[in-house]
């Protein structure tokens, strides 16, 4: 599934990934391949990531939006 | 003619004048770049956000339900003028000021004559200019360009969002200058709050989205931050068109001492030819009286 994590002054990440951890605003969720459609805003937290090598990578932020369709995952973050 | 000494030190001065406005050029046009980038940059963050925005399908129900969507009943006005802090950028600031002037001449008039016209400034420019005009500046915001991030200028426009949901002023509308090309600024006057309804066709896809914690509660979320963005976006437009209108105005500058030292040199070589030519007339002549 494709994600991307874009902040107003730039795009963070951008790519292919097998799993997504967020930091919901009412707590923590994961994101398999095949998630049903979601809309959700974000509390401070970290989102972890594994990508296509399962490689972790983690990125912090302070809130946000996210949206999960059709296995594309948009992350709008703030600082 | 005047005297060769007098001309040689004009041509030095415009050279020296030369460079410096040349080396204005120069900054101006790699400031422009990296104020381009930040418009790019922003551009997938505001994409999505409008797009998340529609499909939340009923989103102009929830539009029209938010505080800074309702009119309300204070008749008072507020101008946002957003220009540069620092002049030689031709007539960029000049142009938002008579905008300004021309909106609280015509379409805020009768506002005006109470008194409920208020303005705001971001950038100083503006703001020296419509003082002498004798318009009360009531607040200024001139450090937002020293490091024009989203995070600082998120306090400002949070401000602005205040003072309208507060119902201190009936409406917000903001004058600044749209980046479109190196060469070419678009003076902009929008309706900042309370929030314009766009007529467009909504096709609202539907997909049965799970809303975390709530749907109201996105929605009131999503349209503070589209406010936020649209005043970000505003400036950078803003400070791009500077650094648009600078290059140019530098670059004319320099054409123009490039000219005047041409002319200049000429002028100088003919009040220099002039004098040999005066001097071999008075040896000649001289020579002349003693050989006769």
């Amino acid at each position: 599934m494709y994600l991307e994590i874009i902040t107003p002054e730039e795009t963070l990440f951008n790519g292919e990934v097998n799993y997504v951890k967020i930091p919901g605003s009412e707590g923590s969720f994961g994101v398999l391949r095949n998630h049903a459609p979601l809309i959700s805003s974000l509390g401070e937290g970290i989102i972890k990531i594994k990508d296509e090598n399962n490689e972790e990578r983690e990125f912090e932020i302070k809130g946000g939006v996210t949206e999960v369709l059709k296995n594309n995952i948009v992350i709008l973050a703030k600082f | 003619m005047a005297n060769l000494k007098e001309i040689r030190s004009r041509i030095l001065s415009v050279k020296s004048t030369r460079q410096i406005t040349n080396a204005m050029k120069m900054v101006a046009a790699s400031k422009l770049r990296r104020a381009q980038d930040a418009i790019t940059r922003l551009r997938p963050y505001a994409n999505k956000l409008h797009e998340i925005l529609e499909h939340i399908s009923d989103i102009s129900d929830a539009n029209t339900q938010s505080v800074y969507a309702l009119e309300n009943k204070s008749d008072k006005i507020l101008l946002i003028l957003v220009s540069s802090n620092k002049g030689l950028c031709g007539p960029f600031n000049a142009n938002v000021v008579k905008k300004t002037i021309d909106l609280v001449k015509n379409k805020y008039a009768k506002e005006h004559k109470e008194g409920k016209v208020h303005f705001m400034a971001i950038g100083r420019k503006a703001a020296e200019m419509i003082e002498v005009k004798g318009y009360k500046v009531s607040e200024s915001f001139d450090e937002l360009f020293d490091e024009l991030t989203y995070n600082n200028v998120k306090k400002t426009a949070t401000k602005f969002m205040d003072l309208f949901a507060n119902k201190e002023y009936g409406k917000v509308e903001i004058v600044y200058n749209k980046f479109k090309n190196a060469a070419v600024q678009i003076l902009t006057n929008e309706q900042f709050l309370p929030i314009k309804h766009e007529e467009e066709e909504q096709q609202s896809i539907h997909n049965d989205y799970t809303f975390e914690p709530s749907k109201e509660y996105i929605i009131n979320n999503l349209i503070p931050d589209s406010l936020k963005l649209h005043i970000f976006k505003a400036l950078l437009d803003s400070n791009a068109a500077e650094q648009g209108a600078r290059m140019t105005a530098m670059h004319k500058a320099t054409d123009n001492a490039t000219d005047l030292i041409k002319e200049l040199t000429l002028s100088y070589n003919k009040a220099r030819q002039a004098s040999i030519t005066k001097e071999i007339l008075e040896i000649t002549a001289g020579a002349e009286a003693l050989s006769a």
